[in-house]
């Protein structure tokens, strides 16, 4: 019998020893493509147990992560929820993201390649796991200015540092509590999305880079300038005929300037900054047909239109049309037609005049700092396009300035300040109401600011509300909350 | 047969002895069960720690009543069978207390209290367990009674078996037709205590008749084949497991029997025949029934083609076992920590997927402790076969020290994906009643006989 209970104890060794093989291939060989199977739920659970990094503008702390003591670990807190909502977006584990949580997430979870090293140290040190601190361009004091300035209007704003590209404020109105969709109660989450989809003024939406996009009215005028300059074949100072309408060639539709008469009161002749100053349509349809829509488009893509970028969230694409007949090139030349442009383009226009022709890439990360402060991303500041020359940036600049001191923008004015700017009151259909812009920058001569202002709606007074009365203001108090931090 | 031994003299010379030989093997024992208590009640504060962050007295409390009626066997052994292996006792000990602790841990996770926490459960079946084993010990003084009711045995056995089948006594729980019950609350799995007489009524039946069975027929393709009429045993055997299968939907239970069977019939005929014709037997019946019956060749399925979609989404396929898996994978090498996993997604974390379970929170390390202690255990099972001693009990230890080692071959081989699952007890760990009972008699039952096996340590019976 010994020899057959031999036998059978190297049976049982054998069964064993397949047992000691297959939990070591699944728990150390393979344990890394399990990890990975999306089927893995537990893969999902660990994310949540990661403090995700904070968001900071200024001093201010804008989104933070607070245990829950339930399975998520932590939720995301924004203490000036409505506030920030544009540049914070919203974090949920289970539901989905947007703003800066979505696309720095990489960094505020901790999974960034950036954070590898990181990551080892924090293994062997024990400690839990982090992500990394966001800090953002924006101001705080020119944020509330721009969100207390636009109160209950349906609009955005955004500022810009001319000199860098910095972004200083980004508001969209309605604003919404992001702190509404960071719980950890999916059905209430939910649900609390679902109600502000169906809200009253898309509040989700991120109006200064995406939705549906404006006409950029007269503030277009300002590309088209920059166009015909640039040519060499204009200057601030040459004539254009100045009738007080004008049919399209070829078409039976008939344009007008806003004064329904002539340029600047009378006069046969007009010179481009006057038509500037005062906002007219009439001669810069003249000179759009003259310089053709090619130049323009040119021009208009210089500054950043039909092409994408991210700032790090991706702004959706300013649109100058690729063909336009002459009709429609008239049109598009103070900003109607198919023209359509995101307040932050805008503001990128402004900014790019503002810094003498040299276009600064816009951006909203300052700094990213890891759990031990060391700095694993930061801003540098570069030139994203030369939009035009300094001469061209000056004269421009002079025709906004005049604008604002006596001309079509004189809400915008500061006591002491000069303030270069440029209005728009873009139609929409018919009977619609207009949209009201304001886009310009200050000091005209040192400009520390460049902002762009949208009022959506008529600012709710239909087609009564022009650019002047309704977003230029708005914009004053930016630049003034700028100057005077 | 074996020598006769010096302890079967006079009650006089055997009291005289206990008073004069220091029981060494006890005193092992002792110092071992004092660390099998530590790590048990260790476990239990490192999951409440680890769980909830606070310690809770109640469970410590119930955890020191079973090491006190282990105490107590360990008491009784002193007086009835002092000379019994030492390791047994303290393994399963620990075992024991490792499966409450997880037990506890996933009662935690899933908000289980009082007497619906499969925990407390668990350990009143614990105490129920020891006190079988206890009872066991002080009443079978001699395991060779036990030979006289070979066919008694036999016959309870498939009383046992039957038992699920009877209407209105049996319950269908996971698919499998193998409980009975009685009310809502007594609820019984007869096949666990039917594993032990059948193991005793083989050992009996082979000693008897092991002779005509080792006798050779003919040869046929080298191997010598036994004569036909022999062939009457394994077949019965063998129709009965076929039976299990089909009947009560249990492939588990029926390997466990067979392997047994097979292995035991080999060791007392020493013909390699009865293995080969047992493989052959079993694999063929197991092919047909994967073939014809649906739950078996969805077990097939499973298990060679776990991660494809379609079988993790069918009702009954393998997303229980991906998610023990992928429970495994996260503990890794170290684990997560008592109570820092995540082993409730799994389902049936506490009974089919304990090892899932414990190996998610304490990580490959874990598993190769609870593997070893296993082993160790199984050893010392065959160990005995290996002491002077009768031919019966050499057979009964070693079948019995075998079930156990098929069944965690069976269960960590299921989860692990070595072989298909197939739905059995992981021995002394996972929650369940029946099992605990039945696996703790066999430990009452393996001490009886290494207590009568060992040679002597002292006087002239020493070598």
């Amino acid at each position: 019998m010994k020899k057959e209970m031999k036998r059978v104890s190297v049976v049982v060794l054998a069964m064993f020893v397949a047992l000691f093989i297959s939990t070591s291939v699944i728990q150390v060989f393979q344990a890394d493509t399990l990890a990975a199977d999306p089927r893995n739920s537990r893969t999902l659970y660990d994310s949540y147990r990661t403090e995700r990094g904070p968001i900071l503008a200024g001093q201010t702390v804008i989104a933070d992560s607070v245990a829950t003591g339930d399975r998520y670990a932590f939720q995301r807190q924004y203490p000036e929820g409505e506030l920030y909502s544009a540049v914070t977006g919203y974090f949920n584990p289970t539901q989905g993201s947007s703003g800066v949580e979505r696309s720095m997430n990489d960094l505020l979870s901790g999974t960034s390649n950036l954070q590898f090293l990181d990551e080892i140290n924090r293994i062997i040190s024990g400690q839990p796991p982090k992500g990394a601190a966001v800090q953002v361009t924006v101001d705080p004091a020119v944020q509330k200015a721009a969100f207390d300035a636009l109160g209950d209007l349906t609009g955005s704003v955004v500022a810009i540092e001319p000199s860098t590209g910095r972004i200083l404020a980004m508001v969209s109105k309605p604003t919404y509590d992001p702190n509404q969709l960071a719980g950890t109660d999916s059905g209430q989450v939910i649900d609390n999305y679902n109600a502000l989809l169906s809200a009253e003024g898309d509040p989700l939406i991120n109006r200064t880079i995406s939705g549906d996009l404006n006409p950029p009215g007269s503030t277009f005028k300002l590309v088209v300038a920059t166009a015909a300059f640039e040519s060499g074949d204009y200057a601030p100072e040459t004539q254009l005929p100045n009738p007080a309408s004008y049919t399209l060639p070829g078409t039976n539709t008939t344009v007008f300037n806003s004064s329904r008469g002539p340029c600047g009161g009378s006069g046969d002749t007009v010179s481009i900054s006057d038509a500037i100053r005062y906002s007219c349509n009439i001669p810069m349809a003249e000179l759009g047909i003259a310089l053709g829509d090619d130049v323009i488009r040119e021009t208009a893509e210089r500054y950043g239109f039909n092409e994408d970028l991210s700032i790090p969230m991706s702004v959706e694409r300013s649109v100058y049309p690729q063909v336009l007949d002459s009709p429609q090139t008239g049109l598009s030349a103070f900003g109607q037609s198919d023209v359509r442009s995101t307040p932050l383009e805008m503001a990128m226009v402004s900014a790019g005049i503002a810094n003498d022709g040299e276009m600064m890439t816009p951006g909203l990360i300052d700094e990213v700092t890891g759990r031990n402060l060391e700095v694993l991303q930061s801003f540098e500041p570069s030139v994203m396009q030369t939009t035009s020359s300094s001469e061209t940036a000056d004269a421009i600049t002079d025709a906004m300035v005049a604008s604002v001191t006596s001309g079509a923008a004189t809400n915008a004015t500061i006591d002491g300040v000069s303030v270069a700017g440029k209005t728009g009151t873009a139609e929409n259909g018919s009977g619609d109401p207009y949209t009201l812009w304001f886009t310009g920058f200050a000091p005209a001569d040192d400009p520390q600011v460049a902002v762009a202002v949208v009022i959506e709606d008529g600012g709710g007074r239909g087609q009564d509300g022009s650019g002047n009365a309704l977003a230029a203001p708005v914009a004053k108090q930016v630049l003034e909350a700028v100057l005077n931090g | 047969m074996s020598a006769p031994s010096i302890v079967a003299d006079t009650s006089v010379i055997k009291t005289m002895r206990k008073l004069r030989i220091p029981q060494t093997e006890r005193n092992r024992e002792l110092a071992l069960l004092v660390v099998a208590f530590a790590v048990n009640v260790a476990m239990v504060l490192l999951v409440q720690l680890g769980a909830t962050g606070e310690i809770e007295t109640t469970l410590v409390s119930l955890t020191a009543t079973l090491a006190a009626l282990v105490f107590g066997l360990h008491i009784c052994l002193r007086y009835v069978a002092p000379k019994a292996d030492p390791l047994l006792l303290p393994i399963v000990t620990v075992l024991n207390g490792m499966g409450v602790a997880m037990i506890y841990r996933l009662d935690i996770a899933e908000g289980y209290t009082g007497w619906s926490a499969f925990s407390t459960r668990q350990i009143v079946w614990s105490a129920i367990a020891i006190i079988g084993a206890i009872t066991v010990i002080l009443v079978i003084r001699n395991h060779r009674v036990l030979f006289r009711y070979t066919y008694i045995f036999g016959f309870a056995a498939f009383v046992l078996l039957l038992l699920p089948l009877v209407p209105g006594l049996g319950r269908r729980v996971n698919g499998a037709q193998v409980w009975i019950g009685i009310g809502d609350f007594l609820t019984f799995q007869p096949g666990e205590v039917a594993k032990i007489a059948l193991a005793i009524f083989f050992a009996g039946y082979l000693v008897r008749t092991r002779d005509s069975l080792s006798l050779v027929g003919r040869r046929f393709l080298g191997v010598q084949l036994p004569r036909l009429r022999d062939l009457g045993p394994i077949v019965v055997v063998w129709a009965l497991s076929m039976g299990v299968i089909v009947f009560q939907r249990d492939l588990g239970t029926a390997l466990l029997y067979f392997g047994m069977f097979t292995v035991m019939i080999y060791v007392a005929t020493g013909r390699l025949s009865w293995v080969l014709i047992g493989l052959g037997l079993f694999g063929g019946g197991a092919a047909i029934a994967s073939q014809s019956l649906t739950y078996v060749n969805g077990r097939f399925n499973n298990w060679l083609d776990a991660f494809s979609q379609e079988i993790y989404d069918a009702q009954g396929g393998s997303f229980q076992l991906l998610q023990g898996i992928f429970g495994l994978a996260h503990g890794g090498l170290v684990g997560t920590g008592l109570g820092q996993g995540r082993p409730a997604i799994t389902p049936l974390a506490e009974s089919d997927y304990i090892i899932a379970s414990l190996g998610e929170e304490l990580g490959l390390a874990g598993i190769f402790a609870i593997l070893c202690l296993y082993l160790v255990f199984v050893g010392r099972g065959i160990r005995i076969g290996f002491l002077d001693g009768d031919d019966f009990g050499k057979l009964l230890a070693l079948g019995l020290a075998f079930t156990v080692a098929l069944q965690v071959f069976i269960m960590v081989g299921g989860v692990t994906r070595v072989i298909p699952l197939t739905g059995l007890t992981t021995p002394f760990l996972a929650a369940g009643g029946s099992s605990l009972v039945a696996n703790w008699i066999i430990v009452a039952l393996l001490l009886r006989v290494s207590d009568s096996a060992r040679p002597a340590r002292s006087g002239e019976a020493s070598s």
